[in-house]
């Protein structure tokens, strides 16, 4: 009797030992916009793994309308349970202000990735892609493909679209490099982010420009109508495309050498690095003011800067290469 | 169940009948439910917490400090779902008459809408609240006129029509974007407290005190119960039958512009889509009270153990992480057999007395 007495103790002591030692790892939950997006699937997995490289556990959460409404629901429910963390992309930039606030309020550290919230809202934004690079990796890309030399062209959204306009200035500041001696930027012209435009205006730049040696589309659309142009005129290998699409839209492109290769961000690293930053913010090795940095494991160092609507945000950094060995797998996903 | 041909009072208290009630099997599943989330989760109105910080207490100051902790943090709990649930008293009068509002989301959103809109075009935010109530009231009515005037006209395709409508002056209104920036104070109708009280709790009280009161006390409850029953006789025994139905629909209206208001604190903001889906949720809270689709039967206190019923149930699955997917499984086999209960006690009244033929 005695012995079992002593066994029952033992058991209840190891649980107390084991609950003790529960309470030490910290639990971090990502939201996505709602259930069944595979690119949040995505998301979510880079989330999962970052959270769990560094020994905690991650909820992942979605709620089955894309609405503020369930976001704000699953949000209560997670300050209940006192998790260290929440990252989320926001179905609403303000509706989700009054119940971030109260998880602000309770400790909670919250991170935006893919959609933000208002500045007032969030810790720290983690944005796609630095401008700065998405500019300037597609000239070099262009460049490589026409054989480092001949005309360029940029096929944009429209032509107030205040992303589009910061990517072709860095575009332009790339060219201004020696190595571009050769290479001319004929063109930026704009397609508006529609189909029928965009084709037209791909149409007019191969008549107008004898010599054009490759296009850059830095918008989804125009890269997909732009290709679409190259392939039903046969231009493959000779006037060269890439930009930023959707590997869904650019896989026939990519696979028949319209496009040799185009670039987007990686939805999996994105939720790692918003994983790494819930972690870092948690346990105080990361303030979400400028200038503070952490390093992001296999992502290396990432620092907090400023964003334009006033709070802070981490770059990603380059944007994801999308090329004939991964375009298949990436197809699928979005 | 007593069907509406028996007197009520003629009938001496039968124990039996009186507990095999449906607000009491829906009362056992509501504590059913409260126990299972005891179980599922450790941070369930925050108990493990609790109970760590009082643990060197002796029982009595144990006990004093536990409970109300633990009744506090359970009407916390209720924010997380009381927004939507003001609609459901005038929709289980609406369902009580076997008619039918899928238009209330809808109203929801355009009272919504307007609401901010008014408030940026200069109005007080007092005024404003008004006119969200006004928008829905006058939604409301229309949906009433309209069925009363074209008495052919199915309830349910006239508010599909309207539901389509209402969303779609909102869309116009607005179109994709939100109108926000209320004053501090109005984030507080939602989130605030009255003592220890969430405000939404207790003014979901009253409301529920006083559509009690309307259907259970009142000449125009019994009429309401009446036009169920049988809505041709009604007419011919002097009941006002068009005159209520575009009460109920107006209450209905009334009670969504309620929501709007109590849904937008909670936001901080609202756009043309807010409250997608909310005329099924708020059915499903009247079907689950007990009221039925067929008329003639329903209470509100049914309603009410249902909608803290579905509350929690979400709430509790929603602290044990599981998707969205499985809950509105769960919801819907809930529902489901809530629908089927009734028909299921006949079937075993006529298998039992097949079973026990009886002794002359």
């Amino acid at each position: 009797m005695l012995k079992r007495i002593g066994i029952v103790i033992t058991i209840l002591l190891a649980t107390c030992l084991l609950a003790s030692q529960a309470g030490e790892q910290k639990r971090f939950a990502f939201i996505f916009k709602s259930t069944g997006n595979p690119f949040g699937e995505k998301l979510m997995e880079g989330f999962k793994t970052a959270v769990e490289e560094q020994g905690h556990t991650a909820i992942l959460r979605a709620p089955d309308l894309p609405t503020a409404e369930g976001q704000i629901s699953i949000i209560e429910e997670l300050i209940a349970q006192r998790v260290a963390g929440i990252g989320i992309s926001a179905n609403d930039p303000d509706a989700l202000q009054p119940v971030l606030e109260r998880a602000r309020r309770a400790g909670i550290k919250i991170v935006t990735a893919d959609s933000a919230t208002n500045a007032e809202s969030r810790d720290v934004h983690i944005n796609q892609a630095d401008p700065e690079l998405i500019g300037r990796v597609q000239v070099q890309a262009a460049f490589d493909m026409a054989g480092g030399k001949g005309d360029i062209a940029v096929l944009s959204a429209t032509s107030q679209a205040t992303n589009q306009n910061i990517w072709i200035n860095w575009m332009q500041e790339e060219l201004k490099l020696p190595k571009y001696s050769n290479t001319k930027l004929v063109k930026v012209a704009y397609g508006d982010d529609l189909r029928d435009k965009s084709t037209s205006e791909t149409e007019a730049l191969l008549q107008t420009f004898p010599n054009l040696k490759a296009i850059i589309a830095p918008t989804t659309v125009g890269i997909a109508a732009a290709g679409k142009v190259l392939s039903d005129k046969n231009l493959a290998g000779k006037v060269f495309l890439t930009g930023l699409g959707l590997p869904s839209e650019m896989a026939e492109y990519i696979n028949n050498d319209v496009c040799p290769w185009m670039y987007l961000w990686n939805p999996i690293d994105l939720g790692y690095l918003a994983g790494y930053a819930s972690v870092a913010l948690a346990d105080n090795s990361l303030k979400a003011t400028p200038g503070s940095s952490f390093s992001a494991g296999h992502l290396s160092k990432k620092e907090v800067i400023n964003a334009s609507d006033g709070g802070t945000e981490i770059m990603l950094g380059a944007p994801f290469k999308f090329d004939k060995a991964n375009i298949n797998e990436w197809k699928t996903v979005y | 169940m007593p069907g509406p041909h028996e007197i009520a009072a003629d009938r001496p208290f039968a124990w039996k009948a009186f507990f095999f009630q449906w607000e009491w099997i829906l009362l056992l599943v509501f504590l059913a439910i409260q126990v299972m989330n005891f179980h599922l989760s450790p941070y369930y109105l925050d108990l493990a917490h609790l109970r760590e910080e009082a643990a060197d207490l002796a029982w009595w100051p144990w006990l004093t400090s536990l409970i109300p902790a633990v009744l506090a943090n359970w009407a916390d709990v209720t924010i997380s779902f009381l927004d939507k649930s003001f609609i459901v008293f005038p929709m289980a009068f609406i369902i009580i008459m076997a008619e039918i509002d899928i238009s209330v989301g809808s109203t929801v959103a355009l009272s919504a809408v307007l609401m901010g809109l008014s408030y940026k075009a200069g109005l007080s935010m007092p005024l404003a609240m008004v006119v969200a109530l006004a928008v829905g009231s006058v939604c409301g009515f229309i949906n009433g006129l309209i069925l009363v005037k074209y008495r052919e006209l199915a309830p349910m395709i006239v508010t599909l029509a309207t539901m389509i409508i209402y969303r779609g002056i909102a869309l116009i209104l607005l179109e994709d974007q939100a109108v926000g920036k209320f004053p501090a104070w109005f984030q507080n109708i939602c989130w605030g407290y009255l003592g220890p009280v969430p405000i939404m709790l207790l003014a979901f009280c009253v409301t529920a005190l006083v559509f009690g009161i309307i259907l259970h006390r009142t000449t125009f409850g019994r009429q309401v119960y009446a036009i169920g029953s049988n809505p041709v006789a009604s007419l011919f025994s002097g009941v006002p039958v068009a005159r209520i139905r575009v009460t109920a629909y107006t209450l209905a209206g009334l009670m969504s512009g309620v929501t709007a208001i109590f849904l937008t604190s909670r936001m901080g903001s609202t756009r043309p889509n807010v409250a997608t889906g909310y005329e099924l949720d708020v059915i499903a809270m009247v079907v689950l009270g007990g009221v039925s689709t067929a008329g003639g039967r329903g209470r509100i206190i049914g309603t009410v153990i249902s909608v803290f019923t579905i509350g929690f149930l979400r709430y509790g699955l929603g602290l044990r992480n599981i998707s969205a997917e499985y809950l509105l499984i769960i919801i819907g086999l809930l529902l489901i057999f809530a629908v089927m209960l009734p028909n299921l006690r006949p079937l075993y009244t006529s298998w039992y007395s097949a079973r026990h033929p009886r002794r002359q």
